[in-house]
């Protein structure tokens, strides 16, 4: 609330020094006797605005982070919170119940040792918002106060204000790479640790896979955290089970709509195709545990199959690959499109028909790019996650049979962090080394996929 | 002089071509057939939601007449303007007044299947306007779960009678119920609605496109209007197509890990799930914003720097604004897929019971698709109605967002 309050001021401030950089600004102009000043006016007022600006947005993403610490140690060093609890859970309960109170957030406390509480923290409320109010101004009035005492009829504003902008573009870029290292950085973190516990080789080698989130986390059995079911459970379903549907299916609709559909025919069948991808995968694993896994338990049972699981992989799998069809789809129709018109016609200019074009020269010549097509589609399959955390099972089961249970990465990393585990916990700390796993193999798959695509662009051009 | 000769084919000819245009029909039925077969698998999953989710929309209503005259209870204009003013209601017995008239006008049996919450819609009338106290006001109020299976001929036997027995007098009814559209969620499938989640998304949304429009915008005008070719423009641009691979589960781990660690007081607020869908979303934005800045002819940066723009104003005055429709088609597409993530959100926590509607940034809240997917796992059956409903209103905002999208892209695109 009180982080509102002080980026409005400091917006307020910033138009303020804009209007008043842009009057002075005019003012030289008007003074001067050629009619003009070094910079346009408007550069001298964002000269000032940003001085003001700048410095109070990092000050008050500084403050917000840090004052919440500051009141709750000013609260503890208040008389009345020497009888709360040194540490743990309890604490934090009561300081959030005041807390809650004093800012209005909740009407009372229930917990009456809480209710001493109430007002050193309104006071230490009010205390630190004042702080921050004032130091707002006082960053606000000094750095903008100093820029505009710099304004002059020959000051270079524009330049200055073109550095930042650049430096605010390149800023920009470079949140992808944070993002990319914050990654890597979190999940390296967490699965250094996990293997602190368990043993690496244990977890890639090991074929039995059930961790016991409320088990005694100094005594973790390394045998528990075998994570081959689970690998194969992904590749089972996202890699075979979608991949047989996804790929025919994607390959033919690409191929009928490039080659055969007329024009006005397939500006309507390919955004209809495209619908399937827009279409939320929470609403494609509602519609496989709803619809499609019973209806395979059923089919499964009338052939006479004793026992299959309501939960299949086989489930999971068929959704998924409906799923991915648009997606194997757009692929394969890139890279057929990027084959030379010169190809397709000499075939078709030898007595070829068209099928056979497309089989023949066609395909084999666009492969590259669809096997890279594919190789980011079977990425995309073993990432998804809602489908199988709702169609698919959590028990892990190593078996070749679609219609048994079967479990992957994904729902085990969804399983483990949403349980009630604590955080050092090697349940909890496994969803990080599975994430990780997963993390570099849909890298390595989108790189080299990646790669070929380039190689494959370049081939014909 | 040159004869017309008319080559001779032989009968296997004839039958090999034959075949082989037998095998190109054969060929081009199968590419109609499998895109036969995907839109029919679409109108399926879409039909199969409409179906369920039209019952959704509706619930089990009972008619009960109360006679406030009779009922005893007092509304202090001051006490209704209060937050807890239900409460006070319910303290003067409002839900015992309510299960009194409902067992003189349909009995003691169904009485007693007049839903828990039932007193919440009167007490809610009664606050918008304390005058109907004075009168005697009908109800429809909402059944109980087991009565309103019942209703739909499933569960216990009694149930199914006693749902019989007052549909045949017409006072059991199921009707469209707009308290769904405006309610949060709750234990039982008759009470539940999904303002509280599509605020939710709505908060998130507000948080995802401010900071992965800005950052994604600026971004793709650094990596196509001035980055130099460099190392470090590799790597932005490498990491960049990565992100926009990653699977969105690495991002709530992310968001776990760091965001969390951060603020652990925001656990499923908002504020914590707009930050990590817009890591998500900022690489799909940057990656259409680099189309459409690639797509504005040089001649255009050429104009304005020979007549003495700056290379900043060139950007931002000329190449920006032409952009703009394309940059907005991308993130409106971007946004889109984030208002249908669900993964992420459920790693930072925003799968909390949440009864009540947020209130801000930084009050635990859920999301639309989350939303979904708590109620998917719910055992009662009135819930898979309620599941399919929220599923159709999600769909509705994706279909407008999308074509937003389209609409953008048909009347701005321009060919140079």
């Amino acid at each position: 609330m009180s982080s509102t309050i002080l980026l409005l001021l400091a917006l307020g401030l910033g138009l303020a020094g804009w209007l008043a950089a842009r009057a002075r600004a005019w003012a030289f102009r008007r003074a001067s006797p050629e009619g003009r000043i070094a910079s346009l006016p408007a550069y001298h007022a964002w000269y000032v605005a940003l001085w003001i600006s700048l410095p109070v947005l990092v000050f008050v993403t500084l403050w917000s982070a840090l004052s919440p610490g500051l009141i709750v140690q000013s609260v503890l060093a208040d008389p009345s919170a020497a009888g709360l609890p040194a540490f743990g859970f309890q604490r934090d309960a009561l300081l959030n119940e005041a807390r809650n109170v004093a800012t209005g957030a909740a009407p009372a406390v229930f917990n009456p040792k809480a209710s001493a509480l109430i007002q050193p923290f309104r006071d230490a409320i009010g205390f630190y918002g004042g702080i921050g109010i004032a130091a707002t101004l006082a960053i606000a009035i000094l750095s903008g106060g100093w820029a505009f005492l710099r304004l002059t009829p020959d000051f270079a504003a524009r330049t200055k204000v073109e550095r930042t902008v650049m430096a605010i573009l390149l800023g920009a870029s470079l949140v992808a790479i944070l993002t990319t290292l914050g990654i890597l950085a979190s999940l390296v973190f967490e699965t250094v640790r996990f293997f602190g516990i368990v043993s690496p080789l244990d977890f890639l080698l090991g074929t039995h896979w059930s961790p016991d989130p409320v088990a005694d986390a100094a005594t973790a059995d390394s045998s528990r955290y075998g994570a081959v079911p689970l690998f194969w459970g992904t590749i089972f379903i996202g890699a075979i089970i979608a991949m047989v549907i996804a790929i025919p299916l994607g390959l033919m609709s690409a191929i009928y709509l490039t080659q055969y559909a007329d024009p006005r025919l397939r500006k309507w069948l390919k955004p209809a195709l495209e619908i399937l991808a827009g279409v939320p995968t929470v609403v494609y694993g509602y519609f496989a545990a709803l619809t499609v896994a019973p209806a395979i338990r059923d089919l499964a049972l009338s052939a006479g199959i004793s026992n299959p699981s309501s939960e299949s992989a086989l489930a999971a799998g068929l959704v998924m690959g409906v799923m991915i069809i648009p997606f194997v789809s757009s692929m394969a129709d890139d890279s057929i499109a990027a084959v030379p018109q010169a190809m397709r016609d000499g075939s078709l200019a030898m007595g070829a028909t068209t099928s056979e074009t497309i089989r023949r020269v066609l395909v084999p010549a666009a492969l590259p790019g669809i096997v890279a097509g594919i190789m980011l589609a079977i990425s995309r399959a073993i990432g998804e996650t809602m489908i199988v955390v709702m169609a698919a099972s959590t028990a892990a089961n190593l078996t070749v049979n679609p219609l048994k249970a079967m479990t992957t990465v994904t729902v085990q990393i969804v399983a483990m962090l949403t349980g009630e585990g604590s955080f050092d916990h090697p349940a909890t700390l496994s969803a990080f080394a599975l994430g990780f796993v997963l993390f570099m193999v849909t890298l390595g798959l989108n790189f080299v996929a990646l790669r070929v695509v380039k190689r494959f662009r370049e081939a014909y051009e | 002089m040159s004869e017309l000769v008319t080559p001779a084919r032989a009968a296997s000819f004839e039958a090999r071509l034959q075949k082989r245009y037998a095998a190109e029909r054969r060929f081009k039925a199968m590419g109609l057939g499998v895109i036969l077969f995907s839109l029919a698998v679409l109108l399926f999953l879409l039909g199969s939601m409409a179906l369920n989710g039209i019952g959704g929309f509706k619930r089990v209503e009972m008619e009960v007449p109360i006679d406030f005259t009779q009922a005893g209870i007092a509304a202090d204009p001051i006490m209704m303007t209060q937050p807890d003013a239900a409460n006070s209601l319910q303290a003067q017995g409002l839900s015992e007044v309510v299960s009194f008239f409902a067992s003189q006008s349909l009995g003691e049996e169904a009485a007693a299947e007049i839903g828990p919450d039932a007193w919440r819609d009167v007490a809610a009338a009664i606050i918008a306007d304390p005058s109907i106290l004075r009168e005697t006001a009908t109800f429809s109020l909402p059944a109980s779960p087991d009565l309103a299976s019942g209703y739909s001929g499933e569960g216990s036997s009694e149930m199914q009678a006693l749902a019989a027995r007052l549909d045949e007098e017409g006072k059991l009814t199921k009707t469209f119920d707009p308290g769904f559209l405006s309610r949060s969620d709750a234990t039982n499938p008759q009470q539940v609605g999904i303002w509280g989640a599509l605020k939710g998304s709505m908060l998130t949304m507000l948080v995802t496109l401010l900071l992965a429009f800005p950052i994604g915008v600026l971004a793709a005008l650094y990596l196509e209007e001035h980055a130099p070719r460099n190392r470090w423009t590799d790597l932005i641009e490498v990491s960049i197509n990565n992100l926009a691979a990653v699977p969105s589960i690495i991002f709530g781990l992310l968001g776990l890990a760091v965001f969390l660690s951060i603020f652990p007081s925001y656990r499923s607020a908002p504020l914590i799930g707009g930050m990590t869908l817009a890591l998500m979303t900022m690489p799909v934005i940057v990656i259409s914003g680099r189309n459409a800045i690639k797509a504005v002819p040089p001649s255009i940066r050429d104009g304005a720097l020979a007549i003495g723009a700056s290379k900043v104003q060139v950007v931002f005055h000329h190449v920006l604004p032409l952009a703009l429709p394309g940059i907005l088609t991308g993130t409106i597409i971007g946004m889109a897929r984030a208002l249908g993530e669900t993964a992420p959100l459920l790693m930072i926590g925003m799968r909390a019971f949440v009864s009540t509607a947020p209130e801000g940034l930084t009050s635990p809240a859920t999301v639309l698709p989350v939303q979904i997917f708590l109620w998917s796992d719910e055992i009662d059956r009135g819930f898979v109605e309620r599941t399919s409903a929220a599923i159709i209103v999600l769909l509705l905002f994706l279909l407008v967002m999308n074509g937003l999208a389209i609409h953008l892209r048909n009347k701005f695109e321009k060919k140079w």
